[in-house]
């Protein structure tokens, strides 16, 4: 436990935050629907939208079923699907960085300008405009965010990737007739893997944001399926009497990714960010 | 000066590469549909005669590159076609309502700009104070937080508990000043929540850049006082890094139009392209597509050329 009490101890109070709220809703995703009070669809409360209470602690919906279990199942829904989109686009971002840096100029040239072109299609309409044509699908969503998020990844790796190419001893690797294989994967990837670390981070909390917005708007996971964006959406006509069941699962996405911000803004050397401590 | 104007244009010449492939996997991901718009359109009964007509009127007989050509051609002449949910010219639509996108825009960026500018300053200035410290926990906060959360407790606060604002803005044709307050307040304050956030990040890096240049020491030994040293000295080096963050911020406020112009019920063209999503209704899409693309790059461009222009180093070469 040496490295987490080292860890902890150089992080700042905004990363000691983030860091609580991280953890704290990491195991709410993995073990939160063991502890639900209540079956996710079943409709357990007499009033619809109730206020919170000992039975129901963040009240009930607009059906009348418990929030506290919806929230716990929608928290692993939208955890999961961002973990696995942020974990395919910086992979994959990371891995073509690391092909085009140590491939020929052609390549590095036509993958780049692949990227830039998706890059220049802002996020949120590049969502709407897959979901009009192939229809909102678990699949089709993990896809589209993936693909979405790609081009960031891959810019930030290609940016150390070219810059670590240049070193010293990857000209020494090269001379001593490795190849491009070895001197991507053994030399070049493990002097990057911080940063990208870093990145992968904030590409989960785009995820969550893009995500729950399209969740919002009706267009993302579809009943019965709910992540925190579709809670918020299914109970919004319980707006007008103040009910907990719109706040709490906005309130649960927010310190989710203001948990992340926090903590990898206080990361040493952030890749590419306007960090926050001077 | 040369330089500049060289390096200007090839961004321009590269920005207008940039929209014609983005226009291009559009119409790529909106014609690669399972079924056609003619099936669509004319549902479950039809004789595939009726279909074939209606895919020759229009067009989708034809091999996808001309008929992406014919779709270019119509979008630049101002013609993109014929909605298919409601049957109006899509140029129609858009004229309605991209003017009521552009008021909100513009009241959003006349409202945050002075914001996150003060912001900004104060905490370059103080930097590694308090306030400062204060500051930056907000603003990252901030940032991280989704629009319809902003939303609903504004909607919570102003229209369920205090009665002041509707939780619906729909403007009228000539707004008093006072029906414009209530109808722009909660959306307004909704959109520069989060963009004021990365807005004062942005100028605060930017200062704070200046601020550790030796001219700026210079100007301390001297014995200017910090106000003079950030007014003075730093602040007027930073415009143009500053006018690059402030057009990179107003970007985000596309992404943040569609949820805000949404939840709001804002017939501005962000809910005209849900609408469009919901009813699949393509040529309204790709079109909507194409404006926020378009309007987009055009704030990255803008961002570049701040970036370039204000560059001392490609000066008086």
């Amino acid at each position: 436990m040496r490295w987490l009490d080292n860890f902890v101890g150089r992080l700042a109070l905004s990363g000691r935050i983030g860091l609580a709220l991280v953890a704290f809703w990491l195991l709410l995703a993995i073990f939160g629907p063991l502890l639900a009070p209540y079956e996710v669809g079943a409709v357990v409360a007499e009033d619809v939208f109730a206020p919170l209470s000992l039975a129901f602690p963040l009240g009930s919906d607009y059906l009348g079923r418990d929030m506290l279990s919806r929230v716990l199942s929608g928290t692993r829904f939208t955890a999961g699907l961002a973990f696995a989109a942020a974990l395919s686009a910086s992979s994959l971002g990371t891995s073509l960085a690391l092909f085009a840096t140590v491939s020929g100029r052609w390549i590095d040239e036509v993958v780049s300008r692949a990227m830039d072109t998706l890059i220049s299609i802002p996020s949120k309409i590049f969502a709407l405009v897959m979901v009009a044509a192939f229809g909102a699908s678990v699949p089709l969503l993990l896809f589209t965010t993936a693909l979405i998020y790609l081009p960031g990844a891959y810019r930030i790796a290609r940016a150390l990737a070219v810059n670590l190419n240049t070193m010293e001893y990857v000209q020494v690797a090269r001379v001593r007739g490795e190849g491009r294989i070895y001197i991507a994967c053994v030399e070049i990837l493990p002097n990057m893997i911080h940063p990208i670390l870093a990145d992968f981070g904030l590409r989960f909390m785009f995820v969550v944001l893009l995500l729950s917005g399209m969740s919002f708007l009706g267009l993302g996971v579809q009943p019965p399926d709910a992540d925190l964006g579709s809670l918020v959406r299914e109970n919004i006509s319980g707006l007008g009497e103040g009910a907990p069941a719109v706040v709490m699962p906005a309130l649960a996405i927010a310190m989710l990714t203001i948990g992340v911000n926090l903590l990898i803004d206080s990361l040493p050397r952030a890749g590419g960010r306007n960090a926050g401590e001077p | 000066m040369n330089n500049v104007i060289v390096l200007v244009a090839k961004r321009i010449g590269a920005a207008a590469l940039t929209l014609l492939l983005v226009s291009a996997v559009v119409f790529a991901i909106t014609s690669l549909l399972p079924g056609d718009a003619a099936e669509e359109a004319l549902g479950q009964g039809a004789t595939p005669e009726t279909v074939a007509a209606l895919r020759t009127e229009l067009g989708l007989d034809q091999p996808g590159h001309l008929r992406y050509l014919h779709w270019l051609g119509g979008l630049v002449t101002g013609n993109p076609g014929q909605s298919l949910a409601n049957h109006l010219p899509v140029s129609e639509l858009v004229a309605s309502r991209l003017p009521k996108s552009m008021v909100l825009a513009g009241t959003t960026a006349a409202v945050s700009v002075p914001l996150a500018l003060l912001l900004g300053v104060l905490s370059a200035m103080f930097r590694g104070g308090k306030v400062d410290r204060v500051l930056n926990l907000f603003t990252l906060s901030m940032v991280a937080v989704p629009e319809f959360l902003v939303a609903t407790l504004a909607v919570l606060i102003f229209a369920v508990k205090l009665h002041w604002l509707s939780a619906l803005s729909s403007p009228p044709d000539n707004p008093t000043f006072a029906q414009f307050l209530r109808v722009y307040a909660m959306p307004v304050m909704t959109l520069s929540f989060v963009i004021v956030a990365q807005m004062a990040r942005m100028t605060r890096a930017a200062l704070i850049d200046q601020l550790e240049q030796t001219y700026v020491e210079m100007a301390v030994l001297k014995g200017a006082g910090p106000t003079r040293v950030v007014l003075r000295h730093a602040l007027p080096n930073a415009i143009g890094p500053i006018a690059n963050a402030i057009a990179l911020s107003l970007s985000y406020l596309l992404g943040g139009a569609i949820i805000v112009e949404t939840i709001f019920n804002y017939p501005g063209i962000a809910s005209l392209m849900v609408d469009a999503v919901t009813s699949r209704d393509m040529p309204l899409l790709q079109t909507c597509a194409m404006i926020f693309c378009a309007v987009y790059l055009s704030l990255v461009l803008i961002a570049d050329v701040c970036a370039i222009v204000s560059n001392p180093r490609l000066k008086g070469h």
